[in-house]
């Protein structure tokens, strides 16, 4: 058994065991961590494939951004030692059915359909084809998307300014 | 692709977590926790979009740039409903989805 494969069951088996946790725990503080080493694994997973660029927008994006503005929002809004209830009985019972079906039938999916694996060669990820297909316009060029994704980050951070911003008290001014 | 791993392992991991993200979106009641089930369904669609790309089609990058995009998604969604949750609690002094029925009727 090669190097890889171990760090591949080691990687799922992390995914696997803190995404659980992550939703069962009944502390916030701690359902954040776990989404952490979620989010690193997943890292994980993307440089074993070599596709280093993917892990490491993986890492500064989630791992760095994402996760620590949720930490500072669970921050501003919870006491750390508060517990949550359990949850209701036939909510507990819905959303076990429901996970169980769907991931049954998509795996039974997934196992009966006869994957090809390529053949043809690789080109590799690195970060001159990545960024000559992100902002080419001819064949393979991804250059409308990134403008898409471009304006609805301004639009998103537009908007998260104004929603956050705190509504000043008018009868205060005079 | 990775010697020695078939891309039925990786699509079991995929599934297995995304349907985690459902049961946690269905069974939490906090919107934080909610937001972070969510980003568990994201993250593994994106394992999805890369191991499609790295095993069956890997003379293109087409799941390695859609994935980006759906990172870049992830972070403008998560801060726009943060901003959100901020406000409500401003107003509601809590975020649990019960109590958030003001503009119910």
């Amino acid at each position: 058994m090669s190097f890889n494969v171990i760090m591949f069951y080691l990687f799922s088996a992390v995914i696997l065991v803190f995404s659980l946790m992550s939703i069962t725990t009944r502390r916030i503080l701690r359902a954040a961590v776990y989404l952490l080493f979620v989010l690193m694994a997943t890292a994980g997973l993307y440089f074993l494939l070599q596709y280093q660029f993917m892990a490491a927008v993986q890492l500064t994006l989630y791992a760095g951004g994402i996760v620590v503005l949720i930490i500072f929002s669970i921050l501003l809004t919870h006491h750390i030692s508060h517990l949550f209830k359990h949850p209701d009985t036939v909510k507990l019972i819905m959303g076990v059915s429901v996970a169980v079906i769907g991931s049954g039938i998509t795996i039974a999916t997934i196992l009966t359909y006869p994957f090809q694996n390529s053949t043809v060669t690789e080109i590799p990820a690195t970060m001159e084809n990545i960024g000559n297909q992100l902002l080419g316009t001819g064949k393979n060029g991804y250059v409308l998307p990134f403008e898409l994704i471009s304006i609805l980050l301004l639009a998103a951070m537009v908007a998260a300014i104004i929603v956050a911003k705190k509504e000043k008290n008018k009868n205060s001014e005079i | 692709m990775i010697q020695g791993i078939p891309i039925q392992h990786f699509l079991i991991v995929s599934t297995i977590m995304f349907f985690i993200g459902i049961c946690g979106f269905i069974i939490r009641r906090n919107l934080i926790t909610i937001l972070m089930a969510v980003e568990l369904i994201l993250n593994s669609v994106n394992i999805n979009f890369v191991i499609f790309n790295r095993y069956l089609y890997p003379d293109q990058l087409q799941g390695h740039f859609f994935a980006i995009f759906v990172v870049g998604i992830a972070a403008a969604e998560a801060s726009v409903a943060i901003a959100l949750i901020i406000n409500i609690y401003r107003k509601l002094k809590n975020i649990d989805v019960e109590n958030v029925n003001e503009l119910r009727y």
